[in-house]
């Protein structure tokens, strides 16, 4: 029996503007297991990364407000305050960002940053946070991570940030990993490597894995289980995509060959939802 | 870094070079006129100017006339004895410009470090309190009170602010103007100088507090703030470490170079209000004169603040952003 970690039961999120209500998630449901991939996609603008920050709590805010239940482990995530949240970000659930150029503060070292995390949560001191920097980043493969714990995050490439980002994001052992388009901004060849490492990692953390993007390609691989998003509203059931048999003829060979169909695909998505435009 | 530190250092001495080349020239050389004639008074001898022009060196050729100025002027700097017209003294009062300086400096510092450390922390004060309640009355209040600050010169708020807590007046809170070493007394020090301290610093603050609060308005919307609230740090450490800590940038460079100028003079207004007699005064009371030597005496050695202030900003700009570090 599969361990249920997160449901989403209607989830709406409404933000108040100048011009009115704008309804960026309306009724959206899902539900996560234990060691699951849920890849969620859709174009820009469906409400996939509104989605993902909402079960943070990322999104609050005073002209922000909400609408149906996000379960995580028995709780309302929706219904927490500042500090339990706290507690849950970045411990039991976190998440790794569209842009590893701009997400990482320039001015604090890699170990310092992923490091921070385990501090804030686990009471660490400073030696044993630099301690499971090093190994984090070992883990994401880094090369002589010791002395790379030390570098700026202008010294490493977007590969590389990207890893670090994906560090910080487990540094805690989370339940829930939480990837909002973590390969976008990355190139191709690049691409394919981190959704492995993802992939490799969900399973040595023993935790469940949210990937939102907008390449079918990226998910279809990974993902046990997609959803599709159009302006705010799930536009399919959940499907299980993956069998075991995708998974094992997988080699590094196919990965480039499919991050190539898969831009393809992506592009035919787009033109396809292009006509069928709000206003 | 070392080699970093070297190259700021020989430009540093390039630029003092300059300027005082500069500084030759627009005020001893353009002004026109015979000094030697302005020096030697009402109804002179011809034999007096002959004598002025040839003891002071005005009958040499313009290059001569630098080089000496120059070594004058250091030979004022320097301990031991000097002729007469071996360093450089006011056309005035004849009096050494260096030791006039010298004597300034305590009073000027003073104030211009204590206003500094005023300004700084409630300048900071102020841009963080409106940046976290934008948009909200707190915000709009101190908005309001910030570009009072600004728009109060200071030589109106100084009298103002005498006219109403200085002893005699109203309230009599504070000691009416002058300057007492701190050697000689700390209290009086600290006292006489509270209100120049807070007259000099109220402009700064209602400026950086406008700064700081843009700053941290556009850091809080980055990426990597985001990511800090993502991993669950509590607000407090991601407003001080993630915001604060990249809005100060800007900041320190403004500091620099502020600071660097209130030593260097601009803060004639503030010294002359309230009879601090610091540097910033003495190069007052010369202009009013038109005695050339310690203007531009004071000229030099206000470069000489600004220039050194600017090689501290950039090492202390390495420090605060590691993308700048020189390798």
């Amino acid at each position: 029996m599969p361990e249920r970690l997160i449901e989403v039961k209607d989830l709406e999120v409404n933000f108040h503007t100048e011009d009115g209500v704008v309804k960026a998630v309306d009724g959206v449901s899902f539900e996560l297991q234990r060691g699951q991939v849920l890849g969620i996609v859709g174009e820009s603008g469906s409400g996939k990364s509104v989605t993902a920050m909402t079960l943070l709590g990322l999104t609050r805010d005073s002209n922000t407000s909400f609408g149906g239940e996000v379960i995580y482990k028995g709780r309302n995530v929706l219904d927490m305050n500042e500090d339990e949240l706290q507690d849950v970000r970045g411990n039991e659930m976190s998440m790794i960002f569209q842009d590893p150029m701009t997400s990482l503060n320039p001015v604090y070292s890699i170990g310092m940053q992923i490091g921070e995390a385990i501090r804030v949560h686990q009471r660490a001191d400073k030696a044993q946070a630099r301690r499971r920097a090093i190994d984090l980043l070992r883990q994401v493969g880094i090369p002589n991570a010791e002395s790379r714990v030390d570098n700026y995050p202008h010294e490493f490439s977007g590969g590389m940030r990207q890893r670090a980002m994906i560090a910080m994001a487990l540094a805690c052992n989370p339940d829930v990993l939480i990837a909002d388009e973590p390969t976008t901004a990355l190139d191709v060849t690049i691409q394919a490597q981190i959704i492995e490492l993802i992939d490799r990692l969900k399973d040595e953390f023993n935790s469940a894995v949210i990937l939102i993007t907008h390449d079918l390609g990226v998910v279809a691989d990974v993902a046990d289980e997609i959803i599709v998003m159009y302006a705010g509203r799930v536009s399919s059931e959940p499907r299980s995509v993956r069998s075991s048999t995708t998974r094992s003829t997988r080699t590094p060979g196919a990965c480039s060959g499919r991050s190539r169909a898969s831009t393809v695909r992506s592009r035919s998505v787009c033109t396809r939802s292009r006509g069928r435009r709000r206003r | 870094m070392v080699p970093f530190l070297i190259r700021r250092l020989i430009g540093m001495v390039f630029v003092l070079f300059a300027v005082s080349v500069l500084v030759f020239f627009v005020f001893i050389w353009l002004p026109g006129g015979d000094p030697a004639q302005r020096m030697a008074g009402k109804n002179p001898t011809p034999e007096n100017i002959h004598n002025i022009r040839e003891k002071w060196g005005f009958d040499k050729p313009i290059y001569v006339q630098y080089v000496r100025m120059m070594q004058k002027a250091a030979n004022g700097f320097l301990p031991g004895k000097h002729g007469e017209y071996d360093i450089l003294s006011s056309f005035q009062n004849r009096q050494n410009v260096a030791k006039e300086i010298k004597k300034g400096i305590p009073a000027t510092f003073s104030l211009c470090i204590g206003a500094a450390i005023i300004w700084l922390s409630f300048g900071i004060l102020v841009g963080v309190i409106s940046a976290v309640y934008a948009g909200r009355f707190s915000d709009r209040l101190i908005t309001v009170f910030a570009l009072i600050g600004i728009s109060m010169p200071v030589f109106w708020l100084g009298l103002m602010s005498r006219y109403v807590f200085a002893e005699g007046h109203p309230f009599s809170i504070f000691p009416d103007g002058e300057y007492v070493p701190l050697t000689v007394n700390p209290w009086q020090w600290f006292v006489h100088l509270l209100m120049p301290w807070w007259v000099l610093a109220v402009l700064f603050i209602g400026f950086y507090g406008r700064v700081l609060r843009g700053n941290i308005l556009d850091t809080i919307n980055e990426d990597y703030v985001r990511t800090a609230k993502a991993k669950g740090l509590p607000a407090k450490r991601v407003m001080v470490k993630h915001v604060l800590r990249n809005s100060l940038i800007p900041i320190v460079t403004l500091f620099g170079l502020d600071f660097a100028a209130v030593l260097g003079g601009s803060a004639i207004l503030t010294e002359t209000v309230f009879n601090l007699k610091g540097v910033g005064q003495y190069a007052a009371d010369s202009v009013q004169s038109l005695d050339l030597p310690p203007i531009m005496g004071v000229t030099i050695y206000a470069t000489f603040f600004i220039v050194l202030f600017s090689v501290f900003v950039d090492l202390l700009y390495a420090w605060l952003d590691p993308r700048i570090r020189p390798t």
